[in-house]
């Protein structure tokens, strides 16, 4: 079985891969994906909110009470390697790179446009074959436009295309008006792919503590529907290749996703849960259910039920809740 | 760390220059922290744990002992063995070297230790610098050599290590404790290969000869008789003759391999000088300089510089001296009180003496000699000073035994000086800044000499003056640069440069008194140029004019604001300084500052540095000159340092020194015996919170939280009596007092902030559960800007401290309650959100007023007993902690023996009182001797009966009713603390402290425990935890931390707690009551959150709760008296851990810095962390369910 895909301009010999997480920290981990067959490692994401905070707390902690006393010149001793900065992620990319033969594909994750961006340039230098731009941002200013959120993206994406010929991905989420234009947007000023979507922390409220709880749930196949849809829709009119990322639990979620047109898909929760080794058991019964339908490769169903190909478009663009009512009423 | 094969400059201190040479010199290195040592054993940990080579290319082996002690101990067990060993310590830490300094010299065993000499403890402890320590081993039989500056400090490193193989004698090499050991200073490095061709391979061979080997076995230390030793103990007499020549040959080797030559004893000045000071240490720089400025004015004045002080060789002295000096004085920087003379002096004169009778004089007329100290705890010795010296040999009858830098007006062995004279070169750029410890001001200028004294052709110095206070602490960087090597190591006076980095230090110091007529001053303001001129003193106003200062201000908080950099202002006042100093073309400045911005910030990200180019660019654009006034136009005069309402020793001693002018108190001022009264802190306003807790009592639920948590006793509960509001200012705040007890309903409830005292830690806030319903962002308490309501506040404070305080026998002793306890220990000097400052402010609130504490030397007895205010206080009634501090070492036993003597006391006391029986009433006798004191009414009822006691001993005038009433307030229990940090108790006084636990006499032990040496700066101490990074366990702790508390409880008989006030407060209360009312030896270990976590300190108190949730800090309390009742002695206070470690460790810069440097090697300490804390919680489990029987009779079985 042919299972080879193309996917950021980079031929992986799988769709299937792990998307960002923690696993990119574990050199062995990341050994196992491989071993798992895994078309690429994509790596956790270098966080520019993070390196701001580690400077600050660098400067904080320690270099704010370096100078307190005549008996200490400090509290904590300086270790020259002791970096709160991209250093240790790039020596990550490096020895990920020497680990393994497939692409390693970097995460960068900011919202501004300062000198981070540079990052992506050492990110480029260290080996990286791609990079992943996660530009995700909550607009609260009630004075930012959707065109404001959208200019931000672009402005960024443009930055970054600006210092790295390494092909750049965006990741997005799915709380844009007007995805498909925004989409075409992100094509036109270079993106090689997208990666539809991103999940987030969501805020609980601890109604005894009047506080805040950040929570995350691991995801379940329920997510996929949504990303199905939009996949459907962009990959009608679109060529630039897309990756599904989030909801993916099993060989028919992955069968689904590229049929709805992902060149790639990205598995995180199912994972965490159950070892690298599980991306290999999906990858097994995949390529079984495709020798059991008579497919010749991934390649030959990738599309086939995008909103272009379908046979019935209208269940992607709005009918679902009409069918559901209807069928109430027919139950009736 | 220099391994080039060019030798190059640095500008460092002389501690990272000696250590430089004897990490690359030695194999083996054992270290234990003490300042100003402390950084030469951190910098060799920090190569060591980088993997730093030697000069045989390899890594050093380092290892951290218990103590001094232990080192030397360590020490001497490695040159036996045969490594080429070092180590590095000063003052306490040298005396508990000397034993086996005898050892090593008496077995001639080949070493060098390095020592920053620094003051020995006497009336007060000293952390500053003078020879009281290296002069106390003179006697040892070391080789004794001196170096005057890093440069020196540097060089005699790679020389004494060569020395010592060759002599076979080994050295103490010191220079002096801060003015060099902390001086940053320009130097020449050895490269390798210029230490290798100074060392001498065959000696080493020797060297590994002389080590014991089971392969060549022979003995060492055996134990001789009247027969032999004193024969044998001759036979080295043979060595330290050879010493001098060998090391002359020494210096001869170095000037061939580094081109600086060096001798035994220097000369330096006139040829025909008339008058010579003979001295050792940085004061020889001070006088060679101030000779040569004389000499040019026609004076024939000299120094004899002394290097070499043991062995002192008269052949090398006298050749040195010129022939025709007529008066010599001789300067000792150490005070040795009853000898004719300190030591060098004495030595002068029986060198001198000696060469008479050997016929070896050569003077054209034998000269008078005379004797005086200087420089005791780095007092200032000045080139006026120096004058004062040489004018005292001119006189007819030169006063001996003399004092120079102080006025003695008792005994009148001072001389007096002219603080007029000045010596320094006018092209010597001299600058002074006053910052803030955390504003990054001594980071800002460090750089500044690196960029002047490597990137440029100039000379560059700078010392830093900080204060005693760790919050809020001020700092003042004196800085030289000028074309020729800076040989002045004494403070800037006359400044051409003076910056101010923080405005409202222009109201607490004579900031312009630094500065010379027509100086620069560079002004921290939010007031601009146009504007700033009326916002200043009258006294500031009339300086800047009659001394013709050029002002410039900026706004750096809004630069360091608008570029963000945040709350930094460090880069952008050091723009400011080389944009308008001179000291560099502007240009060539900014490139310079730019340039370093880069190789500091590169690692950490193209933000950072884009971010700090900014603000360099800013700066210039922000800077203004202001312009000149002629008059005065300001009517507010500078606030007086003290309340005028302070008693009259702290107007005339402690406000001067606070003002930075305690060097003009005259020995009259103080107390003989280091005794110094108490509650002074409340004098010292310092003003340092920007914001201050604000109180809510609509919201409030009365929990006093806030008063629990808060560290400096700047935020406090009390209830009153309604009637006492009649006279209330306006703005206090009161509510109805909560409670359940009846006759306490109606009294009144305020909650108040001491704005002036306050840290603005925000601990308080933190913990603060009461939370508005409809905006939770707003709590009972928060934080408000203090500037706008300090004065109202500050009345309300006092106000608040007039309210009668609630009567003791009421209040519980509950966690609640008890802080309704007046607190004896206030606004201390500690960090702002100190973890161990409450736990002694409860300590205080719940026994001060019968409190002895004997508190181990470290941050508590630094903020404890630091002067020039101190934080422990009396009540109403003049009663309060009786607090001091003996050493490090012993506190166990110095507080033991305080217990001692009051058994002792409290015993003849009660002796006294029965024998006097008849006459005083048999009820009385009978009720003072039996009185149930475990409660405050107990207490009270007791102090009742002395008074009445006292009352029927007035007539009597029988010896024993005269002793009897002396002695009467023995009849009142008192409470022994012993108080100390981990380093104490885990390491150097352990020993001690696990004596007087089996002791089991009542004595009360807390241990703040921290997890690290604190004060010194973070040292690990063996309470350090697996995985943690600290200094001297850079790459990670690799062992568990001792547990303590299972060593108390494997004694059986001790009442044991472990408790973390932010986690659970109600059993720190408890514990302490438990610890207080055992009769015998109570152990309790203190959760203690602390700066070298790495993290902020307003979450210490979550922190605390994880560590306890985590099972990182289990709570519990081990009660002997639980035998009794037969139930177990163990009780757990914390559930079982039921959150990852990760999550606690994660949270700390500590922990997490071993994640970033080493990942694999934290990830397995983490591991075992992990691991470690579940099988000791099964152990606590398996314990707490053991119930032991309650006796054993002596012949095993058992008695219950």
């Amino acid at each position: 079985m042919n299972t080879t895909v193309n996917y950021l301009g980079l031929q992986l010999k799988s769709p299937l891969m792990a998307g960002a997480s923690p696993m990119a920290a574990s050199l062995d981990l990341v050994r196992r994906l491989e071993d798992a067959g895994a078309g690429a490692i994509v790596m956790n994401s270098l966080f520019e909110e993070q390196l701001d905070r580690e400077d600050s707390a660098k400067h904080s902690f320690v270099d704010k009470v370096s100078s307190i006393s005549p008996e200490a010149g400090s509290y904590l001793p300086a270790l020259d390697d002791y970096h709160l900065s991209p250093d240790q992620y790039l020596q990550q990319i490096e020895k990920i790179k020497a680990a393994v033969s497939v692409p390693v594909i970097a995460s960068l994750n900011g919202v501004t446009l300062g000198g981070w961006v540079q990052h992506a340039d050492w990110i480029a230098k260290a080996g990286a074959d791609a990079i992943e731009l996660n530009v995700y941002y909550m607009p609260t200013d009630p004075k930012e436009t959707d065109h404001d959120v959208q200019k931000r993206v672009l402005d960024i994406l443009a930055a970054v295309k600006r210092v790295v010929s390494i092909p750049v991905s965006v990741k997005l989420s799915p709380f844009f008006t007007a995805l498909p234009n925004f989409a075409g947007a992100l094509a036109n000023a270079g993106a090689a792919g997208l990666v539809l979507f991103n999940r987030f922390y969501q805020p609980d409220i601890d109604i005894e503590e009047l506080d805040i709880r950040p929570t995350l749930f691991l995801s379940d196949s329920s997510e996929l529907l949504l990303r199905l849809r939009w996949l459907a829709i962009l990959s009608a009119t679109m060529d630039t290749p897309m990756a599904v990322s989030g909801g993916v639990h099993t060989a028919h979620d992955a069968i689904k996703a590229i049929m709805a047109g992902a060149s790639a898909v990205q598995m995180v929760s199912c994972l965490l849960k159950n070892g690298p080794e599980h991306l290999g058991k999906i990858s097994k019964e995949m390529v079984q259910w495709l020798e059991e339908h008579e497919y010749e490769s991934v390649q030959q169903m990738r599309g086939s039920m995008s909103l272009r190909n379908c046979a019935d478009r209208s269940g992607f663009e709005r009918a679902n809740y009409m069918r559901v009512l209807q069928g109430w009423r027919f139950a009736d | 760390m220099q391994t080039k094969t060019k030798s190059s400059f640095a500008t460092i201190d002389a501690n990272e220059a000696c250590a430089s040479v004897a990490y690359r010199l030695s194999e083996t290195i054992a270290i234990y922290p003490i300042t100003p040592s402390s950084p030469m054993a951190e910098s060799c940990d920090e190569w060591s744990a980088a993997g730093k080579n030697n000069v045989w290319d390899t890594v050093p082996h380092l290892v951290q002992m218990q103590s001094e002690a232990g080192v030397a101990g360590t020490i001497h067990g490695m040159l036996q063995t045969g490594t080429l060993t070092t180590t590095f310590t000063a003052s306490q830490g040298l005396l508990l070297m000397i034993p086996n300094m005898y050892k090593i010299a008496g077995e001639l065993l080949p070493f060098v230790m390095h020592v920053s000499a620094r003051t020995l403890a006497t009336h007060a402890l000293s952390i500053f610098g003078d020879h009281s320590d290296v002069m106390a081993c003179r006697q040892t039989g070391f080789a004794m050599l001196c170096s005057a500056n890093a440069q020196e400090a540097h060089d005699f490193a790679a020389v004494t290590h060569a020395a010592t193989l060759r002599s076979r004698v080994p050295f103490l090499h010191f220079f002096d404790g801060f003015r060099t050991s902390h001086e940053v200073a320009k130097l020449l490095i050895l490269t390798n290969d210029q230490l290798l061709a100074t060392q001498d391979e065959e000696c080493i061979n020797s060297f590994r000869d002389l080590a014991l080997t089971p392969d060549a076995p022979r003995i060492r230390g055996t134990a001789q008789n009247p027969d032999t030793f004193f024969q044998a103990r001759e036979g080295c007499n043979q060595y330290y003759d050879r010493l001098p020549d060998l090391l002359e040959q020494g210096f001869e080797q170095f000037a061939t391999v580094a081109g600086r030559r060096y001798g035994l004893f220097e000369y330096a000045g006139h040829p025909e000088a008339d008058r010579v000071v003979v001295v050792m240490g940085s004061g020889i720089e001070t006088v060679e300089e101030t000779a040569a400025y004389l000499n040019e004015k026609g004076a024939k004045l000299g120094v004899l510089k002394v290097r070499l002080f043991r062995p002192f060789s008269i052949k090398h002295f006298m050749a040195a001296l010129p022939k025709s000096v007529k008066a010599i004085a001789v300067l000792d920087r150490t005070k040795e009180p009853g000898a004719v003379g300190e030591p060098l002096y004495q030595d002068v004169i029986t060198a001198l003496a000696e060469a008479r009778a050997d016929g070896q004089l050569h003077f054209d007329c034998e000269p008078v000699v005379v004797g005086g100290r200087f420089g005791l705890s780095s007092k200032e010795f000045t080139p006026t000073m120096a004058k004062a010296v040489f004018d005292n040999l001119q006189l007819e009858r030169p006063k001996n035994h003399f004092t120079v830098g102080i006025n003695d007006d008792v005994t009148g062995l001072s001389l007096p000086y002219d603080p007029a004279f000045d010596i320094e070169a006018s092209d010597v750029t001299r600058s002074v800044f006053f910052g803030l410890g955390a504003d990054g001001t001594v980071g800002a200028n460090k750089n500044s000499i690196k960029i002047i004294g490597e990137e440029t052709d100039n000379y560059a110095q700078g010392y830093f003056v900080y204060d005693s206070k760790k919050s809020g602490a001020i700092t003042i960087s004196h800085l030289r640069f000028g074309p020729r090597p800076i040989r002045a190591p004494y403070l800037v006076s006359k400044a051409n440069f003076v910056a101010c980095h923080q405005w409202e230090f222009l109201d607490k110091y004579d900031v312009l008194d630094y500065a010379d007529e027509g100086a620069v001053f560079l002004l921290n303001s939010v007031y601009a140029a146009d504007k700033v001129w009326d916002e200043f003193s009258v006294e500031v106003q009339e300086t800047i004019i009659r001394k013709k200062l050029k002002v410039f201000v900026i706004d750096a908080y809004s630069v360091a604001r608008e570029t963000g950099m945040g709350g930094r202002i460090n880069t952008i006042m050091q723009t400011c300084f080389f944009a308008i100093s001179g000291v560099l073309p502007r240009e060539e400045a900014i490139a310079q500052i730019k340039k370093a911005i880069e190789k500091t910030y590169s690692k950490k990200g193209a933000e950072v540095v884009q971010k700090n180019f900014a603000a360099v660019d800013q700066t210039l654009a922000a800077l203004h000159q202001v312009p000149a006034a002629t008059a005065v136009t300001s009517s507010r005069r500078m606030p007086p340092t003290v309340s005028p309402d302070a008693p009259e020793f702290i107007q005339k001693v402690t406000a001067l020194m606070l003002a930075n002018k305690g060097d003009l108190l005259p020995v009259s001022a103080f107390p003989v015996d280091g005794t110094w009264p108490v509650g002074t802190t409340k004098w010292e306003k310092r003003n340092i919170a920007l914001e201050i807790p604000v109180w809510d009592s609509s919201i409030c639920i009365q929990c006093n939280k806030c008063a629990t948590v808060c560290p400096h006793a700047a935020i406090r509960a009390k209830y009153y009596d309604a009637d006492c509001l009649s006279t209330a200012p306006e703005t206090f705040k009161s509510v109805d007092f909560r409670t359940t007890e009846a006759d306490l309903k109606g009294m009144k409830f305020t909650i108040q902030v001491a704005p002036e005292d306050c840290t603005g830690c925000m601990l308080c806030v933190a913990v603060c559960p009461a939370k508005d319903k409809t905006n939770p962002k707003h709590k009972a308490i928060d934080m408000m800007p203090q500037p706008p309501i300090r004065e109202t506040e500050r009345v309300n404070y006092d106000y608040f401290l007039n309210l009668p305080n609630p009567d003791r026998k009421r209040i519980k002793a509950e966690v609640k309650s008890v802080q309704f306890f007046e607190p004896l220990f206030e606004y201390s000097g500690a960090c702002a959100g100190c973890g161990e400052t409450p736990y002694l402010k409860l300590l205080t609130q719940m026994y001060g007023d019968r409190l002895y504490i004997a508190n181990a030397t470290g941050c508590s007895s630094i903020y404890g007993g630091n002067l020039p205010t101190t934080p422990y206080t009396v009540n109403a009634e003049g009663r309060g902690p009786a607090w001091s501090n003996s050493l490090f070492e012993d506190n166990a036993e110095y507080g033991f023996g305080q217990r001692l003597a009051l058994d002792k006391l409290v015993n003849y006391t009660s002796e006294l009182l029965q024998l006097r029986a008849p006459a005083i009433g048999d009820d009385l006798v009978k009720a003072l001797l039996t009185a149930d004191q475990s409660s405050e009414a107990g207490i009270e009822d007791q102090r009742a009966r002395v008074v009445a006691l006292r009352a029927k001993l007035v007539t009597a005038s029988d010896k024993e009713s005269l002793r009897l009433a002396k002695l009467a307030d023995y009849l009142v229990k008192k409470s022994v603390w012993i108080v100390g940090g981990d380093g104490w108790a885990y390491d150097i006084g352990f020993g001690g402290l696990d004596h007087v636990l089996a002791m089991g006499r009542d004595v009360n032990i807390l241990v703040l425990d921290t997890e690290v040496y604190s004060n010194t700066g973070g040292q690990a101490s063996k309470s350090t935890p697996l995985g943690a990074v600290a200094k001297f366990a850079a790459s990670g702790k690799n062992t568990a931390k001792k547990d303590l508390g299972m060593i108390a409880m494997s004694y059986g008989s001790a009442y044991v707690a472990r408790i973390a006030f932010g986690a659970k407060d109600s059993q720190t209360v408890q514990a302490f009551k438990e610890a207080e009312s055992f009769e015998g030896t109570s152990l309790i270990i203190a959760y203690s959150h602390c700066i070298a976590h790495g993290y902020g300190m307003q979450l210490g108190l979550e922190q605390q709760k994880l560590a306890v949730e985590t099972g990182y800090w289990p709570l519990f309390r081990y009660d002997p008296r639980r035998r009794a009742a037969g139930e177990p002695m163990l009780k757990l206070d914390s559930a079982a851990p039921k959150t990852a470690l990760s999550k606690y460790l994660a949270n700390e810069i500590r922990f997490r810095m071993l994640e970033k440097s080493n990942p694999e090697i934290a990830k397995e300490l983490h591991g075992r962390a992990q691991e470690n804390i579940e099988s000791r919680w099964h152990l606590y489990e398996e314990h707490s369910k053991i119930k032991e029987d309650q006796e054993v009779a002596a012949d095993g079985t058992s008695a219950a």
